[in-house]
């Protein structure tokens, strides 16, 4: 193992490295970046061998994909917003015919207005593309879920394609100290890809891509919501895994040990905050803070957030008093969506908490410590709207 | 389909939903023929999924797939580099193919940037000149004059007022090795073209001409002969562009053209051109376009362009 200081981007291109994709297709956005121009790097030299395709848009880069892991092997692409929304159409194909592709999303806003900084609009607007979606915190986390996502993907009751989600700039760029494993400890973690599934071979003729009539469909559908129910189970699995053979060399980089969720002092908190990503390394201080002065409040980080983790959310919260759900994104006319899903599975237990949605953080404005002070001033005294946004 | 000359082997069983005379899924014969055995085949969506593709059914003899409508060109650069990872990319053959809507229109920009980065694949457009499996609706290669659903005739209108996109020079500017004009009325040409482009390393691209006798009201029983008259009133003019020389098939001789009136007035997608009176003046331009148009090619093929 080697202790490295690099931005985010650059250790998940360290990760793709390292699970050695077959085929890359790459296409730039901001701020994606960095990525894909650091494989393009390892591929000049020699230290990568895969067919890195340079190709006209974010559309033929997933449609490539798709053909390349329907043809068996190891696909691994990136992109941002804008990237991702191009792609749309192609994600749901991708995931209905259950191709394990892995992708990286540095999250950024939607235009319009144009931005070319961070919130999480884009890919929580993906959410019901089938695809599974798990959000970084840190350079280690980008790392390690990087390796993640494929053997949870590729697994046999799995077979779904993933996105590994980190914040754009505010996470990407910034440079962190995080632990690189060796490769053959990566290798043992996570072997050559052996397709499960049938793949295009002339010597095994298959049709791939069908039409599926009124008679079908629901029921292939049905058999795609199952595996991402599976997945739930295999995602713990692979967390677990992954916690005892790579244990915390980098003090605070991560959780001690992986779960769909990390609890921060929330033991005996009777506030919790739940947010998805860097923000959460702010909120952390905030909690530090607020504890000092003898406040009851955690946090309740959300890594999985497809599948949707309800059993430990669900636990999470199961004793607490108030929960404030902060999020980076909104859904015009609507709630805040992680607020939507929470509140729906707080309304199953015995106990409901109060809870408040803050919109935070969009077209990348700054989320600082007094933000989230004053979110939980609001929340302990219950003042202020149902939804606050905090500009 | 016995052919002297032509494989015997049918890789699309009979038993497909295709409409009585489809042009399109004689042309799927023809291609799969040329392809044979040691092929993957891509596709766009279009009639062709929908009538060999039926869910658990399925009328391919070889591996296929169907990822979208705009995308069958950048599915087929995913497969070759696939199989170039695996070292394996010069013993399969990999055919990608849509209809004209699918290839002039919504995935032209893919197609050009596989053929800007020399992926190695052949491309396939059958052509029958509109979006005939959403109804008939008017594409960049409907001809001038044609009426279709969107671009219906009526007491101000011709039709289509615009000419048919050249895709083939389109094509041409991206300095591919092998482009080809086939027509499904002569199915040993076009065999030799689809073999010949699939032999061609890099990529490479045929036009093949296919009756649709639902979306041109014609005769079902005759679209191979519709498709020959094409050909010999040099509506659709046979050739090929080999590393960026023309060599013209047919026809060659200007003078003996059939006229163009031949073929229109056996459409009903033209039949506003001779109902309620005869349009000479618009059947007089189209007979003087496909002349220019047949002339520059011999040009181009003459003066060793």
């Amino acid at each position: 193992m080697t202790k490295t200081v690099m931005e985010a981007s650059h250790a998940i291109s360290e990760a793709v490295k390292m699970i050695k994709p077959d085929v890359v297709p790459a296409y730039p956005i901001t701020p994606q970046t960095h990525i894909v121009e650091r494989i393009s790097d390892f591929v000049a030299d020699g230290d990568l061998k895969t067919e890195y395709m340079r190709v006209e848009s974010e559309f033929a880069a997933i449609s490539a994909c798709l053909g390349a892991s329907a043809t068996g092997v190891r696909v691994y692409t990136s992109t941002s917003a804008q990237g991702l929304a191009l792609m749309f159409e192609i994600l749901f194909i991708v995931s209905g015919m259950r191709l394990p592709v892995g992708m990286t999303v540095v999250n950024r806003a939607m235009s319009a207005p144009i931005s070319i900084w961070n919130d999480h609009q884009d890919s929580i607007s993906c959410r019901d593309t089938g695809w599974i979606q798990m959000y970084a915190e840190t350079a280690q986390e980008c790392y390690d879920l990087t390796l993640m996502q494929y053997k949870i993907s590729e697994n046999k009751n799995v077979l779904l394609p993933s996105m590994v989600c980190l914040d754009g700039f505010t996470l990407s760029h910034v440079y962190e100290p995080f632990d690189v494993p060796s490769q053959g400890r990566v290798d043992d973690f996570l072997p050559r890809y052996s397709p499960y599934h049938a793949i295009l071979d002339p010597e095994q003729p298959l049709t791939l891509g069908a039409i599926g009539f009124p008679s079908h469909y629901m029921e292939l559908r049905y058999s795609q919501i199952e595996a991402m129910e599976n997945s739930i189970d295999i995602i713990e699995k692979t967390f677990n895994e992954f916690s005892d053979k790579f244990p915390v060399q980098v003090e605070r980089s991560r959780p001690e040990r992986y779960f769909h969720t990390e609890e921060y002092l929330m033991d005996d908190a009777e506030i919790v905050l739940v947010a998805m990503g860097s923000v959460c390394g702010t909120i952390k201080s905030a909690v530090d803070k607020l504890r000092e002065k003898g406040e009851r409040v955690g946090l309740l980080k959300l890594i999985t957030y497809r599948p949707f983790p309800r059993d430990a959310i669900k636990n999470a919260l199961k004793d607490v008093k108030k929960v404030a759900v902060l999020e980076k994104a909104v859904s015009p006319g609507a709630n805040g969506p992680v607020f939507d899903e929470i509140s729906s599975l707080l309304y199953e237990g015995d106990k409901r908490p109060e809870i408040r949605s803050f919109i935070i953080g969009l077209g990348g404005r700054d989320v600082r410590l007094d933000h989230i002070e004053r979110i939980y001033e609001m929340t302990k005294e219950g003042k202020g709207k149902k939804q606050e946004w905090m500009f | 389909m016995a052919i002297a000359g032509l494989p015997e082997e049918e890789y699309l069983s009979c038993g497909h939903r295709a409409c009585a005379g489809c042009g399109a899924a004689t042309a799927i014969r023809l291609i799969t023929k040329a392809a044979g055995k040691n092929s993957i085949l891509v596709e766009s969506t279009g009639c062709i999924e929908v009538i060999s593709t039926p869910y658990p059914e399925t009328a391919w003899k070889l591996p296929w797939i169907h990822g979208a409508f705009e995308n069958p060109s950048s599915i087929a650069s995913g497969i070759s580099a696939a199989l170039k990872a695996k070292g394996i990319e010069d013993e399969i053959n990999v055919v990608a193919f849509g209809g004209d809507g699918s290839t002039y229109d919504i995935g032209l920009g893919h197609i050009s940037g596989a053929f800007e980065r020399g992926d190695n694949f052949t491309y396939i457009c059958y052509d029958n000149e509109a979006y005939m499996n959403t109804g008939i609706q008017r594409s960049g290669a409907t001809p001038y004059g044609a009426s279709t659903t969107t671009s219906p005739a009526g007491r101000e209108s011709i039709g289509k007022v615009e000419w048919k996109k050249d895709i083939i020079h389109i094509l041409a500017a991206h300095k591919s090795p092998y482009l080809a004009s086939a027509s499904i009325g002569y199915p040993t040409d076009a065999f030799k073209k689809i073999r010949k482009a699939i032999e061609t390393k890099g990529p490479t691209f045929v036009n093949l001409f296919a009756t649709c006798p639902t979306g041109w009201r014609s005769d079902p029983a005759k679209s191979i002969e519709l498709a020959k008259l094409a050909v010999e009133t040099g509506v659709v003019p046979l050739y090929e562009i080999i590393n960026g020389k023309h060599v013209v098939g047919m026809p060659r001789d200007i003078s003996k053209l059939k006229p163009v009136e031949e073929y229109l007035k056996v459409q009903g997608r033209y039949r506003h051109l001779f109902r309620p009176e005869k349009k000479e003046m618009e059947i007089n331009f189209i007979q003087e376009r496909v002349k220019e148009n047949l002339a520059l090619l011999l040009e181009y093929a003459e003066t060793g362009h």
